[in-house]
């Protein structure tokens, strides 16, 4: 009989109380895992889909809904900017790189970016397959369309009006694809990229590419006239064209001072930074997230008093059954760490079963997840949960070194006298 | 085999116990006789090692017992003195084999299931050997803690009022098994009761006034 046997046979001689004590650790642990696990993912994702944008300028609006539309495909964006004014600031001296974007259809919920070769450059993009888009609807997928609209170089499909649902279909204009992108891990796994002139030609009768716009679209249906005279104006022209936003690299860390503020004071656009509005996100889904790590602490806390209570209670009825060992060879010390095993085993069953339990959590909630930008993984594991595994056993060992020590102290023939 | 030289004990109280020199020769068989609140608890405690006596020397064997460390003591008893107690005890959580492979561990033993049946049979309790402690009864119970106390061949086997809580049958029979079981294991034995049904079957007798 080892020790490990000894103790394992005694923990499951109460199977609920061990298995309370082992669901409040997992449940504790579990939470734990999900947050981090969570919060790492997203803010992994943050830093990889903004790293070589230092600004992005779009419609005035909120700055966190500029950002989320144009470098995380998320949010709607905020508007369109006129296609002169943006121009004279791809100009500026103090842009190194600018990237316009335009946004507005979609399909099967994959978002159609419309966007010059700058892109290509701005994200490093490799192709698989195929080449990237040159004229007017060709496009250029990212692998993860590929895979999971089933999508291969030569096949052609509609694109759809709006970012998220396959309605109002734009029949009149096919895409084709031309290229397939090698997985980048970022956002652009998840994107049809295409030149902007695709997306101008979807919406001629529109003339511009408009972002959201149940409005639009209403109106669209039913033939508005103001559309109408839009469409009769001389389209071909540059003053009606507009983009959704630009993405912009500096060229010297000087612009970070005056750029932004440039294009808020001078120019009826706005300008936002990645890097501020990404820290301003985390700050507010960060108190959600401090929230429930002290909850999940809490949790630990009463899950180390049970597995602590469960011992100490235990210790009392087995006085004799420890006694009784010791008669039988075994010594104090023998006594004590079959005791504080009790403790690690308890211990080390819950966070296990917790950490388990995280991955398959979030991975529950990747599938229930609707935008592909955002999505996490429950089957990425980070050397992170090792300092949880640890934080479990630290807690077993601290739950048990009381009962574990009474039973080390314990005078022996006291409690064989006494039965 | 036993020897104890002007051992006394001082309890907490301050009550203070004086033991009459003992000597024990191999392989005999001894009644301790004495009412209860005599010390024989105490003295058989002190002769197990479980307790530190406040004054003298106990050897058994060639060993003088509380000139060990604590570890190593727990050893010697472990290996050398099976004891058996009034109430029959056993690990609940266990079965009657793990119960024997029990005290096969922790005296640093190896585990040794065909000593553990040979014993179980011995004692006629072999059909019972996967059962747990709850499912015996009393009589049962005690056959298995014979079992336990002879597993290690002890040179010495203690048993402590081992017949006060049975019937005059099993009574009987017990001081019949542990007699049979000294024997058959070559340990010297020493049986401590208040019980006059016991004082017939032995003819050595150590009293406590």
């Amino acid at each position: 009989m080892s020790p490990f046997q000894i103790s394992w046979k005694n923990i499951w001689s109460k199977p609920l109380n061990a298995a309370l004590n082992i669901l409040l650790i997992a449940f504790g642990t579990g939470i734990l895992t999900v947050l981090l696990l969570a919060s790492t993912q997203i803010e992994d994702k943050l830093a990889k889909n903004s790293k070589d944008i230092d600004l992005v300028v779009g419609a005035k609006g909120s700055p966190l809904q500029l950002i989320l539309s144009s470098i995380y495909y998320i949010d709607f964006p905020t508007g369109n900017i006129p296609m002169n004014e943006a121009k004279k600031l791809m100009r500026n001296p103090f842009v190194k790189r600018a990237v316009p974007l335009a946004l507005g259809d979609n399909y099967n919920g994959v978002r159609i970016v419309g966007t010059d070769s700058n892109y290509i450059s701005l994200y490093g993009l490799k192709l698989q397959n195929g080449n990237f888009w040159k004229a007017d609807l060709e496009a250029t997928i990212g692998a993860n369309v590929a895979k999971e609209q089933n999508l291969k170089v030569g096949d052609t499909f509609f694109g759809g009006h709006g970012l998220t649902e396959m309605k109002d279909e734009h029949k009149d204009h096919a895409y084709k694809v031309v290229g397939i992108l090698e997985p980048q891990q970022n956002v652009t796994d998840n994107l049809i990229l295409t030149a902007i002139g695709s997306v101008w030609k979807m919406h001629e009768e529109e003339v511009f590419p408009h972002a959201d716009d149940t409005e639009l679209i209403k109106s669209h249906k039913n033939g508005t006239p103001y559309h109408g005279e839009k469409t009769e104006a001389d389209h071909s022209h540059d003053e009606d064209r507009e983009f959704t936003s630009l993405l912009i690299q500096y060229r010297s860390p000087m612009a970070v001072a005056m750029f932004p503020q440039m294009v808020n004071q001078t120019t009826n656009m706005q300008a936002a930074s990645p890097a501020q509005e990404s820290t301003r996100l985390f700050s507010l889904i960060g108190v959600g997230v401090d929230t429930l790590q002290w909850f999940a602490v809490l949790i630990m806390l009463i899950a180390a008093i049970s597995v602590f209570v469960n011992l100490y209670n235990s210790l009392k009825e087995r006085s004799y059954d420890l006694a009784i060992m010791r008669t039988l060879g075994a010594s104090k010390g023998k006594l004590f760490s079959l005791i504080i095993l009790e403790g690690l085993i308890l211990t080390l069953i819950g966070t296990i079963i917790g950490i388990a339990l995280g991955h398959g959590i979030l991975q529950l909630i990747s599938n229930y997840q609707e935008s592909s930008q955002a999505k996490m993984n429950g089957l990425i594991f980070i050397k992170e949960e090792f300092y949880l595994l640890a934080a479990g056993l630290a807690i077993g060992i601290v739950a048990a070194v009381i009962p574990a020590v009474q039973a080390y102290r314990s005078n022996i023939s006291k409690i064989l006298a006494k039965n | 085999m036993i020897s104890i030289q002007s051992v006394s004990h001082q309890y907490t109280s301050g009550h203070q116990l004086q033991f009459a020199d003992w000597q024990v020769n191999n392989g005999e068989q001894w009644l301790l006789l004495g009412q209860s609140g005599s010390g024989k608890t105490t003295l058989l405690h002190i002769l197990t090692g479980l307790l530190t006596p406040t004054h003298g020397k106990v050897k058994i064997g060639d060993t003088d017992l509380y000139s060990l460390s604590s570890k190593k003591l727990d050893a010697f008893r472990g290996q050398q003195i099976g004891i058996v107690f009034q109430k029959p005890h056993l690990i609940k959580s266990l079965n009657i084999t793990e119960n024997l492979l029990l005290a096969q561990s922790f005296a640093g033993l190896p585990n040794n299931k065909k000593r553990v049946e040979e014993v179980l049979d011995s004692l006629n309790m072999l059909p019972k050997k996967n059962a747990y402690p709850q499912e015996l009864s009393q009589g049962q119970l005690q056959r298995v803690t014979i079992a336990r106390a002879v597993i290690n061949k002890p040179t010495l086997l203690i048993a402590d009022e081992p017949t006060s809580s049975l019937d005059d049958k099993n009574a009987e029979a017990v001081l019949a098994l542990l007699k049979e079981q000294s024997t058959l294991n070559q340990a010297t034995l020493v049986v401590a009761t208040h019980d006059k049904r016991v004082k017939d079957a032995f003819t050595l007798t150590y009293t406590l006034s």
